[in-house]
């Protein structure tokens, strides 16, 4: 295969510096180490990954381990609030938090269209080391694959992590009882309406952006004030709707919203109206929802407003043992109405 | 961006219901045309606030619905050429065809792109000028307006491989057969405001001066349907008969003249077939000769005939508010968002999908 190099300046260490990706930097010689120590080593760099080992060593002191993976395929790559790298990092990261765990390592894959931007690249993997940073999360193993162009739309991100779950939380999501208040940490469908609008250049003008945020921090000033919290879940795909609905199943319990307690952007309030969506079914990268005893709901809440994460925490609904074990919205105007699970087609490649 | 709160009041919408609770207390059966009325009847639960003499009936008002299967079927084998882009509403997406579905066949490799407004097309048609681009023209006058307007901008930019394949129909003519079916003895009709934005109120003047029944012009959120019940229920108690407008924010009596315009500029109104219902008597619109170069069929050289298909649907009975879903045997047992058997399960507007989603 003939590959049209295009070089714009010799880093002098016996190899030439490309401006976009090839297939030789997947192919595990030169090029692919000159990316690692280039672009991956450049923002990643810590103990551990440099030890440049098959597998990372971790020596950790735990009795529960929470361990996810998620994978991002967005588009587009760069929006307004964040990229593909912030989002796969604060992803991972939440899954771990929102399961009462304090991440530690994760791990991170690229898969890379040829001829992709190496300073794009750059921008993702340095936005990827800050947040990481941010979070207190180490990025301790990686891998880069190249596929020929079309193969892949740009670049997509998996990452996996690690944490140690806290000895005095227990959260799960069938822990939902009635009396429980539920919470969420702000504006709910930012991120979906975000990636929505500016796929198709709607031009809708205001403060429309990814509310993509780790969320540890937040959790862990929730769990300062009261550790008995039954369940955190962050409402990715298929919104608040969908998260509900899985916790109320999982929990065999009804949860009842209120319309009016709802706080959503009138931003994406009004792009929501009018493309035809509902903001409960849209996604977050950066919100959750917490279900507290309602003795301890405000306490709980408390807290959270004072973190950065948490300003527009609003109690939105609670659990009962009514009708039909199934997730409802009390209206504004005073009716009851099913808020079903997502179904079909909503919006693919959010995250 | 401020622009829907007001009609979502809580405060205010306390205060309509209060009226309507206080109102008659005949038993009085009203027509909701519209599907985005239906759907948002459900969202807000305005059933639930309605005194016990009221039934809202939910009519044919859903443009997705109302097209018969044969259009969707032509639709698929269409995607299957080659030298074909597909350009849909999403809406469109899930319908059941006979053997397929638009989904199904995007899967299997066809090109066909959702769009926000057949507008989008022109884009689509300048950025491949090697395909042709095949907009499935699926609409009330709400929609029919801008298919004229992108044919218009197509012509303007000198875009030879932009095509329509249109299944526009009116709204006011379906309503005359409503109204002379003894079996739905209905006493009003709740308007959709969107189409009077287009055509205004007069149209509909004919339920007054013929049928004797009134109508409220109305729009989409809580306040203004619950508004437009109040006015409704007010008119049919004093056994007024007229067309009322609720909808005055948007709505004029002669309707948006230019858009009108747009759309006796390049449509012809025939006769069509609405699903479930039959043929209708003008309550089409099809390119005239001096836009028919815009005819997908045309163009392709496409005949075919027309059916209803789906069987076993009863879409047909709710598309006339004879039945309501749940009286259906497929509902929620066969007929689902993910297998649908009729339309109504997967448009945005449908009856079924708006009892599936919502219903308690």
């Amino acid at each position: 295969m003939q590959l049209i190099l295009d070089i714009t300046n010799n880093p002098g260490n016996g190899g030439v510096k490309l401006s976009t990706i090839t297939l030789s930097h997947g192919s595990g010689g030169t090029q692919t180490n000159q990316l690692i120590n280039d672009v991956f080593f450049k923002y990643f760099g810590n103990d551990i990954l440099i030890q440049m080992n098959d597998a990372a060593h971790l020596a950790i002191d735990f009795k529960k381990l929470a361990f996810t993976t998620d994978s991002f395929v967005v588009n587009p790559l760069f929006f307004k609030g964040g990229n593909i790298g912030k989002l796969a990092v604060c992803g991972t990261v939440n899954d771990l938090a929102v399961s009462g765990a304090k991440p530690l390592y994760l791990t991170c894959a690229f898969i890379i269209e040829e001829g992709f931007s190496m300073a794009d690249l750059e921008t993702i993997v340095k936005t990827m080391a800050e947040e990481a940073e941010n979070s207190g999360v180490k990025i301790v193993a990686g891998d880069t694959k190249v596929v020929e162009k079309g193969k892949v739309d740009g670049v997509y991100v998996n990452t996996s992590g690690i944490g140690v779950i806290y000895e005095d939380v227990n959260i799960n999501c069938a822990n939902a009882k009635p009396g429980d208040v539920i919470i969420v940490n702000g504006t709910i469908g930012d991120h979906g309406m975000t990636i929505l609008c500016e796929r198709n250049n709607f031009g809708f003008e205001g403060d429309l952006s990814s509310d993509c945020a780790s969320l540890n921090t937040l959790v862990d000033c929730m769990f300062e004030v009261y550790n008995g919290i039954h369940v955190i879940r962050d409402a990715t795909r298929g919104g608040i709707a969908a998260v509900l609905n899985e916790i109320s199943v999982s929990s065999n319990v009804s949860i009842v919203l209120e319309e009016n307690l709802l706080p959503i952007k009138e931003e994406v309030k009004g792009a929501a109206e009018m493309l035809g969506f509902d903001p409960l079914y849209i996604a977050n990268e950066g919100k959750l929802c917490a279900f507290v005893p309602e003795a301890q709901a405000e306490q709980v809440l408390s807290a959270m407003r004072t973190h950065p994460l948490g300003t527009n925490a609003a109690i939105i609904g609670r659990v009962t043992e009514e009708m039909g074990k199934r997730v409802y919205m009390k209206t504004v105007v005073g009716g009851k109405r099913l808020v079903d699970m997502p179904s079909g087609i909503l919006l693919p490649r959010i995250c | 961006m401020k622009f829907v709160d007001e009609f979502r009041s809580r405060d205010y919408s306390k205060l309509l219901v209060e009226t309507l609770q206080n109102s008659s207390r005949d038993k009085i059966n009203i027509m909701e045309v519209c599907g985005t009325h239906t759907m948002a009847i459900f969202r807000y639960g305005i059933r639930d606030v309605l005194p016990a003499n009221v039934t809202l009936i939910s009519g044919p008002g859903c443009p997705v619905c109302v097209t018969p299967q044969s259009y969707i079927d032509t639709a698929l084998d269409l995607s299957s050429r080659e030298d074909v882009i597909i350009a849909t509403f999403g809406d469109m997406m899930k319908v059941p065809g006979r053997k397929s579905s638009l989904l199904k066949k995007k899967a299997e490799g066809s090109d066909i792109r959702l769009v926000y407004s057949p507008m989008d097309c022109l884009t689509l048609a300048a950025d491949n000028p090697a395909k042709k681009i095949v907009f499935l023209a699926v609409g009330f006058e709400t929609t029919a307006p801008m298919t004229a307007v992108t044919a218009m901008e197509a012509r303007k930019n000198g875009l030879s491989n932009l095509f329509f394949f249109t299944a526009h129909k009116i709204v006011p003519p379906v309503m005359e057969a409503l109204v002379t079916d003894k079996e739905l003895n209905l006493d009003g009709f709740l308007l959709p405001g969107n189409v009077s934005a287009i055509i205004g109120t007069e149209p509909y003047e004919f339920l007054s001066k013929d049928f004797n029944i009134p109508g409220v012009v109305t729009g989409f959120e809580p306040v203004d349907i619950l508004q437009g019940l109040n006015t409704l229920i007010n008119l049919i108690s004093k056994k007024d008969c007229s067309i009322a407008n609720d909808y005055k924010r948007i709505v004029r009596t002669t309707g948006n003249s230019e858009a009108k315009e747009y759309m006796n500029k390049a449509f012809n109104v025939v006769d069509s077939n609405w699903r479930g219902i039959g043929k209708v008597p003008k309550s089409g619109l099809e390119f005239n000769r001096d836009f028919e170069e815009f005819d997908a069929l045309k163009h392709f050289k496409i005949s075919y005939e027309e059916y209803d298909g789906s069987s076993g649907c009863r879409c047909g009975e709710i598309l006339k508010g004879k039945m309501n879903p749940t009286q259906c045997s497929l509902f929620k047992q066969i007929c689902t968002p993910e297998n649908p058997i009729g339309s109504c399960m997967v448009s945005s507007e449908g009856t079924c999908a708006a009892y599936f989603r919502y219903y308690k």
